[in-house]
């Protein structure tokens, strides 16, 4: 009964966001603005690095910089995927109560909300790739990937941003005036303590355990090496541990944020509970 | 015992606490207070009261989607605190002027995907949801995307998807809010449709309209800031009053008449003074029915002209104004916040 009450959640979730994600506008806009986004982006890291580094492409920063920026993506999208479901639902249809009456596993349906946003994403993230190796001498020699550690890595990695958008969730929840920022906001942060543009020893040595805390910096790491491992190998923040001892860190710091994430979930949703918060609409 | 009520409440309370600016205190609302409430199996139950009076805030409560601060409900057989994933398969529920739903999902995308929620097989849900959008006026719309529809309509899609589910108890909060007359028509008669179909479903019903209570349910119960103040049948309600004679009179002009002349009269238990343009409309509630005779004396001393006389029969309303002191309309002017 568990299982299935879960799996229809998860299942009738994923649809709904699906739909929702692919109709706002007519499929020809839609695989327009899906192409235009990620290029548009990538476009705007590529313009400013080639400014900085003097149009020098050719050095292993430009790639690490690119792939960390291509895959970052994900960040965004699945994390703010998940928590952004409560603002969409309760602000903007006003279904977030009947959702609450219904049967339904609500974590594991916000989980199936952002599975839209990560379908989309890895659109992007492919082509804004694609583009890279077509466009800007991005060199990956397929031949040489390792494709079981970038495919365990990237599904480890997708379940704890995923873990950490249902604690974005469960604080949007409790929230009123800044709940659309909240995502945003700690992605931001992510950008800039977890090695996407820059390795974390360019930040100031006191800065630099903020980062060693975060999954999302053993993520990328391994996303680089798994795909260019010559590249990340070329930078020291890293290089003392095996692409193993990597994995084993990120699953068990994956793990204690998933744990963390659920916990603050049930706690914001028994306080939005107590406070009248979960049909609260505020039109701010 | 407690199992054969649909819903019970035992001294149930509720109290927000309220934000105002930073420096000032929180303030707190006593939303609910001590309610008691049984409603049987197979009951269409109504609470009626003022907006604010605390409709909303039990429905919330009942539904598991508020926590009460005292007290404890139950809802078929069920606490709704302690057990709410135990209750939700059992209930339903649809708020009145609101435009929820999803705009980009057809009418009946959306109402398909809430039967899924509630494990209600995929061909059965289509077929349900052809038979009620039928039964409302709606099947010509199924496939119109649900942005595309006026607010009526959406309202009755989502009247439709609180039926759809098949609960044992569903709550409608002011179902018929900001509808037409025909379209609150064919809504009172889908509900009672609905019910007569199953005898053991159960509906409790909030409302301000007393019209709409009289008509449709079993039993009502008059709330008021919190507080439920009577409860029984809409006839044995309005009997209570029968020992007070009712009228309304139109006199013209008014010519000084106050409120208090006609309370000073000793048989005069109500009076209410509502002017026009060419006088007044008064109701007045009398001990007995001779006592009109004195009454009409004053409007003779007074130059009072009665252009009109009608006794009625009580309403709802005389029974809300009997407990509450004014009328529905006048405890909303002053407002007791929900």
């Amino acid at each position: 009964m568990q299982n299935s009450t879960s799996w229809r959640s998860f299942r009738m979730a994923a649809w709904l966001g699906w739909v929702i994600e692919s109709n706002w506008t007519d499929p020809f806009l839609f695989a327009v603005y899906s192409i235009v986004k990620p290029i548009s982006g990538a476009a705007i890291l590529v313009v400013m690095y080639g400014i900085i580094s003097g149009g020098n492409f050719d050095t292993p920063l430009f790639p690490y910089i690119y792939l960390g920026n291509a895959f970052y993506i994900y960040v965004g999208a699945v994390m703010t995927g998940v928590s952004w479901a409560v603002v969409d639902d309760r602000e903007h249809y006003k279904t977030l109560k009947y959702m609450y009456i219904a049967p339904i596993n609500i974590p594991i349906y916000l989980l199936g909300r952002g599975v839209a946003r990560f379908i989309t994403g890895s659109i992007a993230v492919v082509i804004t790739i694609a583009a890279g190796i077509w466009f800007l001498n991005v060199n990956i020699n397929f031949a040489e990937v390792d494709w079981l550690l970038f495919i365990v890595t990237l599904i480890v990695g997708v379940v704890m941003l995923a873990l950490l958008g249902l604690l974005l969730a469960g604080v949007t929840l409790t929230v009123a005036r800044h709940e659309g920022f909240i995502g945003e906001a700690t992605a931001g942060a992510l950008y800039i303590f977890s090695g996407a543009i820059f390795p974390l020893d360019v930040l100031p040595a006191w800065l630099r355990p903020i980062g060693y805390f975060m999954p999302t910096t053993y993520w990328l790491e391994l996303l680089r090496r798994s795909l260019v491992g010559n590249v990340a190998a070329a930078f020291p923040t890293l290089a003392n541990f095996s692409d193993l001892q990597i994995l084993g860190i990120m699953v068990g710091l994956s793990i204690f944020f998933g744990t963390i994430s659920i916990w603050v979930f049930r706690w914001c949703d028994k306080f939005a509970r107590e406070r009248g918060l979960i049909d609260r609409t505020t039109n701010y | 015992m407690s199992a054969s009520f649909a819903i019970e409440t035992n001294d149930l309370g509720r109290i927000y606490k309220l934000r105002g600016s930073k420096k000032e205190k929180r303030k707190e609302l006593v939303a609910l207070q001590n309610v008691n409430l049984t409603v049987e199996r197979g009951e269409l139950f109504g609470l009626l009261g003022p907006n604010g009076a605390g409709k909303t805030t039990l429905i919330k409560v009942l539904t598991t989607l508020l926590s009460p601060t005292s007290g404890w409900a139950r809802v078929a057989g069920l606490d709704v605190h302690a057990e709410p994933e135990v209750v939700r398969p059992k209930i339903n529920m649809v708020s009145g002027g609101e435009s929820s739903g999803y705009g980009l999902l057809t009418v009946r995308e959306n109402l398909w995907m809430f039967s899924q929620f509630y494990g209600v097989p995929s061909k059965e849900a289509n077929e349900r949801i052809e038979a009620l959008l039928e039964m409302v006026g709606m099947k010509d719309r199924m496939h119109t995307k649900s942005s595309d529809l006026s607010t009526g309509l959406r309202q009755k899609m989502n009247i439709v998807r609180g039926f759809l589910t098949e609960p044992e108890v569903l709550f409608l909060d002011e179902p018929t809010l900001g509808l037409d007359v025909g379209a609150m028509r064919d809504v009172r008669k889908f509900i009672l449709d609905w019910l007569k179909a199953d005898e053991e479903r159960t509906l409790l019903l909030t409302t301000h309209y007393m019209a709409e209570a009289e008509e449709l349910c079993d039993r009502v119960a008059i709330i008021n800031k919190g507080r439920v103040l009577a409860c029984d049948t809409p006839t044995a309600l309005k009997q209570g009053l029968q020992k007070d004679a009712l009228f309304e009179i139109e006199v013209s002009p008014l010519n000084g008449l106050t409120q208090q002349n006609l309370l000073d009269q000793p048989e005069v238990t109500k009076a209410a003074v509502t002017e026009t343009e060419t006088g007044a409309k008064l109701s007045l509630s009398l001990v007995e029915e001779s006592a009109l005779a004195r009454v009409i004396n004053l409007f003779t001393q007074k130059e009072v002209k009665v252009m009109n006389l009608t006794k009625r029969q009580p309403t709802l309303e005389d029974v809300f104004v009997d407990l509450v002191g004014r009328s529905m309309a006048e405890e909303e002017e002053h407002g007791s916040g929900e």
